[in-house]
C-alpha cells in the first residue's frame, strides 16, 4: 500500500491536549477515579501511562475518547484535538463537546483504540473480514465492496498476517494474531492517535516483543501518536518517549521516560521502579510498594501516597502537593513536596533517585506507618 | 512455630503427561509434558519457566496429585506416592499447591477461618477447639495479616487480591508441608504486591525448610527467587542449570530469545535477530499440536541456528553447556550442572554451525 501519511514535518506538534479532567463513578459513593488530570501528546510520540490497577489510568483513556458509560461522568476538563494531520483541516476541536453524528465521525476516525483483553473484544460469530469490514463500512460507506474487501486484505498484511486469514475467526487465531487483528481494526481509518489499553499483558514475552516491534514499525510508518497503558513499567521504560505515572487517580510524575528510569522524582515511581527485579543485574532486595492506595471516595486531602511513603514528613499531611516543574528533574512535573524547596529544605533524599541502589538501601527501612507523624529527612540523615 | 516435618526430596523422573485429541475414532496422542526429571530439595527453590502451553502447570497438578502422570515416577524421599486415598492424603499434608487464582481459589461462601480450619482438621493437626484458634491465628500472623483476629471472620470479596493469596499461602502451609508448589503465584496480583508475595514464600521457605517449585513465566523473577531453573519448551525441558547461569549464559536459543524478548529496565543488551525466531507464521506452525512423536528440536522451525541435524534427530541431551566456568557454583549456592538440549553443543560437533555461533546473551 502507498505510504504517504508519514508526515516529518508535522511531527512534535500536539495533537491532543487534555486539561484539568475530572471523572466521577457516581453511586451510594461517588468515586473520583480521576481527578485533576492534564496531559500533552504530540505528533509521532509514545506517552506511557503506568500505575497499579485502580490509579484510573483505563479510566482516563476512557474519558479522552468519550467511551465512559454511566455511572462514569466526565465532571469536568476539556480535551481539545487539533487536527493538523496530513488529511486534517488544521482546526482545533473539543472532544467533550462533541456529540450524536459529529461524535461518530470523530471516533476511531480521529483517535482509535486497541482494547484491555483483545482475546475476547472480537466477536466470536464472525469472521476477520466481516470485523474489519464492519469498521469501514461505517465510516466509509461510499467504498464498494471490492474496495473494501481488497482494504481488509492491505491491513491485515500490514500487521504480518496473511490475508488467507480473512476468513478465519477468531478462535482459530492465536492470542497475538488476535491482538494483531485489533491493531488492524484500530489503524484501519489511519488515525492520528490511537490508545492502547493493557494491549500485550494476556501475550507470553516473546509474542509481546513481537506486537512492541510491530507497533513502533507501523508508528513509523504512518505517524500516529501512541497512548501506552500498562502497569509495566519496566516495558515502558524501553518503548516510551515520555512517561507519565498515574496514582489515586492523579498524574503524580511525568517525564522523559530516560528520566523517569534513572532519576525518579516520586517516591511512588521508585517504588513502582522497585516492583521489577533486573533481568541481568545483579540481586537486590526489592520490596515493591507495601500498602494499599487510598479510597477513592474520601475526598484528596494530603498526599495519596502518604501511608505508603518512605520518606514522609509532616507537611505531606496538610496539603495535597501540586504537580510542579522541578528545575533539576528537565522536561517534566512531580507533585511531592520532597522538591518544594520551602517546605523541605534540605531536598530530595539521595536514596530516591537511581533505581540501582546498593543491597539494602531499597527495602530496607520499613514503610512509615500511618502514625509516624514527626519523622523528617534529617532524622534519617 | 516450625511447620517443618524434616528434610525432604522430592524426586521427579520421566515424567509424561499425554492427552487425547480429536474424537474417539480418530485418536490422536498430545504430548503436553515430554520425559520432565527434577528433585526438589528442603531450603532450596526451583524454578519452572516457560511460555504458555509449555506444560508447566501440567507438571505442577501431576506433582499435586490433582492429574494423573501417563508414565514416570514422583518420589518423596524415596518413596513412589502410593495409589490409595490414605496414601494421597498423607503425600497432600507434604505437598501443597498455591494455585494461581485467588479470586477462585478461595470459595465466596466462607470464611477466612473456614479455609483454614478445615485443612488443619482434615490433616489431623489438631485436635481440640482452643488449639485449633491458636493455630489458626499463628497461620494468619505468618503470612503477615495483622491482627489477625480482624481476618478470621472476614469473606474473600472483602480481601484485596494480596490478602487472598496470603490466605491460600497460609491455607497451603496449614498442614505444616514440606514441599510447596506455587503455580504463577503472583501473575493475577497487581505489580506493587507481586514483590511482597514472592518475599513472603521466600521468607517462608527459609523458616519451615521448605522445598520450592516457583512455576512461572517471568524470567527475572525465576532468576531472582530461585537457585535452580529450567526452561520448558512444548513440554519438554531445552535448558537447565543454577539461575543466574541460565539466564546470564543462556546456552539453548530458546532460553535466548525468551531473555532477550523480557523487559529489563537495567539491562543493555543485543538482540537476538527476531526476524527469523520469533516470526508469527512460524510461531504459529510451532504451536499447532503434531501428534505425539516428535522427530528432531521442538525448536527448530522457530531456530535461527537450525540445521538439517536439528530437523531430523532429537537433539541429545543431556548435553553441558560448553562454557567457561559454566558449571561452577556462584556465591555459595548448591551447583547445578548447566545443560541444554540443543545441536549446538553437540560434543562431536555434528551442528555444522557450531564454531561461528555467538550466542547472544
Amino acid at each position: 500500500m502507498t505510504v504517504d501519511l508519514a508526515a516529518p514535518g508535522q511531527a512534535g506538534s500536539l495533537v491532543l491536549s487534555a486539561s484539568d479532567i475530572n471523572v466521577v463513578y457516581h453511586g451510594s459513593r461517588p468515586t473520583w477515579a480521576v481527578r485533576d488530570v492534564s496531559l500533552d501528546l504530540r505528533r509521532g510520540e509514545v506517552l506511557g501511562l503506568a500505575g497499579e490497577s485502580g490509579c484510573g489510568k483505563s479510566t482516563l483513556a476512557y474519558a479522552l475518547t468519550r467511551l465512559l458509560r454511566p455511572p462514569g461522568d466526565l465532571t469536568s476538563g476539556q480535551v481539545l484535538f487539533h487536527d493538523t494531520g496530513p488529511d486534517g483541516d488544521g482546526s482545533t476541536v473539543d472532544i467533550t463537546t462533541l456529540a450524536g453524528e459529529q461524535l461518530r465521525q470523530f471516533r476511531w476516525r480521529k483517535v482509535a483504540m486497541v482494547f484491555q483483553g483483545a482475546m475476547n473484544a472480537l466477536n466470536p460469530v464472525l469472521t476477520v473480514r466481516r470485523q474489519l469490514a464492519d469498521t469501514l463500512a461505517a465510516h466509509l460507506p461510499g467504498q464498494s465492496r471490492d474496495e473494501r474487501d481488497e482494504r481488509c486484505a492491505e491491513l491485515l498484511e500490514l500487521v504480518g498476517i496473511d490475508r488467507s486469514r480473512l476468513r478465519a475467526y477468531p478462535h482459530q487465531l492465536s492470542g497475538g494474531m488476535r491482538q494483531r487483528v485489533m491493531i488492524a481494526m484500530a489503524l484501519a481509518l489511519r488515525p492520528d492517535v490511537v490508545i492502547m489499553d493493557e494491549p500485550t499483558t494476556a501475550l507470553d514475552v516473546v509474542v509481546q516483543r513481537d506486537i512492541l516491534r510491530e507497533i513502533d514499525r507501523l508508528r513509523q510508518q504512518f505517524g500516529f501518536a501512541v497512548v501506552f497503558i500498562t502497569h509495566d513499567l519496566s516495558l515502558l521504560l524501553e518503548i516510551s518517549d515520555r512517561i507519565a505515572i498515574m496514582y489515586a487517580g492523579r498524574v503524580v510524575e511525568h517525564g522523559p521516560a530516560r528520566r523517569i528510569g534513572s532519576e525518579p522524582g516520586h517516591p511512588y515511581t521508585a517504588g513502582l521502579l522497585n516492583c521489577f527485579p533486573s533481568l541481568r543485574g545483579p540481586r537486590r532486595d526489592l520490596r515493591g510498594v507495601p500498602g494499599n492506595p487510598p479510597d477513592l471516595a474520601e475526598p484528596l486531602v494530603r498526599c495519596g501516597f502518604t501511608d505508603r511513603c518512605r520518606h514522609v514528613f509532616a507537611d505531606c499531611r496538610e496539603i495535597v502537593p501540586p504537580l510542579s516543574e522541578v528545575d533539576y528533574l528537565p522536561g517534566g512535573a512531580v507533585a511531592c513536596l520532597l522538591h518544594d524547596g520551602h517546605r523541605h529544605p534540605a531536598g530530595p533524599p539521595p536514596e530516591l533517585h537511581g533505581i540501582d541502589r546498593p543491597p539494602g538501601t531499597v527495602g530496607g527501612a520499613p514503610a512509615a506507618p500511618a502514625g509516624d507523624t514527626g519523622r523528617t529527612i534529617g532524622e534519617r540523615a | 512455630m516450625t511447620g517443618g516435618r524434616g528434610a525432604a526430596q522430592l524426586e521427579v523422573r520421566g515424567l509424561v503427561k499425554e492427552y487425547n485429541l480429536g474424537s474417539t475414532l480418530r485418536r490422536q496422542p498430545f504430548r503436553a509434558v515430554d520425559d520432565v526429571s527434577f528433585t526438589l530439595t528442603s531450603g532450596q527453590t526451583v524454578a519452572l519457566v516457560g511460555e504458555s502451553g509449555s506444560g508447566k502447570s501440567t507438571i505442577a497438578r501431576m506433582l499435586a496429585r490433582l492429574t494423573r502422570p501417563t508414565a514416570g515416577t514422583i518420589a518423596l524421599d524415596g518413596t513412589p506416592v502410593g495409589q490409595r486415598a490414605a496414601a494421597v492424603r498423607r503425600y497432600r499434608g507434604d505437598v501443597q499447591m498455591v494455585f494461581q487464582d485467588p479470586f477462585s481459589s478461595l470459595n465466596p461462601s466462607h470464611t477466612v477461618g473456614y479455609h483454614l480450619r478445615r485443612p488443619l482438621r482434615l490433616h489431623g493437626v489438631v485436635h481440640d477447639r482452643a488449639s485449633e484458634r491458636a493455630e489458626v491465628l499463628a497461620l494468619l500472623r505468618r503470612v503477615s495479616l495483622n491482627p489477625a483476629e480482624q481476618y478470621l471472620h472476614k469473606y474473600p470479596y472483602e480481601l484485596s487480591g494480596g490478602q487472598r493469596q496470603r490466605v491460600a499461602i497460609a491455607r497451603a502451609l496449614a498442614p505444616r508441608p514440606r514441599v510447596l508448589l506455587a503455580d504463577e503465584p503472583v501473575s493475577m496480583l497487581d505489580v506493587s504486591i507481586r514483590l511482597e508475595i514472592l518475599n513472603l514464600i521466600d521468607r517462608l521457605k527459609s523458616e519451615d525448610d521448605l522445598a520450592v517449585l516457583y512455576i512461572t513465566h517471568d524470567l527475572a523473577t525465576a532468576r531472582h527467587f530461585s537457585t535452580e531453573l529450567l526452561v520448558l519448551y512444548r513440554g519438554a525441558v531445552v535448558e537447565r542449570g543454577g539461575s543466574d547461569e541460565v539466564i546470564l549464559e543462556p546456552a539453548h536459543p530458546y532460553t535466548s530469545l525468551l531473555a532477550s524478548a523480557a523487559p529489563d529496565p537495567l539491562g543493555r543488551r543485543e538482540l537476538v535477530p527476531l526476524d527469523v525466531v520469533g516470526s508469527t507464521e512460524a510461531a504459529e506452525a510451532a504451536r499447532r499440536p503434531t501428534g505425539g512423536a516428535v522427530t528432531g528440536c521442538r525448536f527448530a522451525p522457530r531456530c535461527p541456528y537450525a540445521a538439517e541435524i536439528c530437523a531430523q534427530d532429537p537433539p541429545p541431551f543431556p548435553v553441558p553447556a560448553d562454557q567457561p566456568g559454566g558449571t561452577m557454583p556462584a556465591d555459595g549456592r548448591r551447583p547445578g550442572i548447566h545443560l541444554a538440549r540443543c545441536w549446538l553443543h553437540d560434543p562431536e560437533g555434528r551442528h555444522p554451525g557450531r564454531s561461528s555461533v555467538a550466542m547472544s546473551r
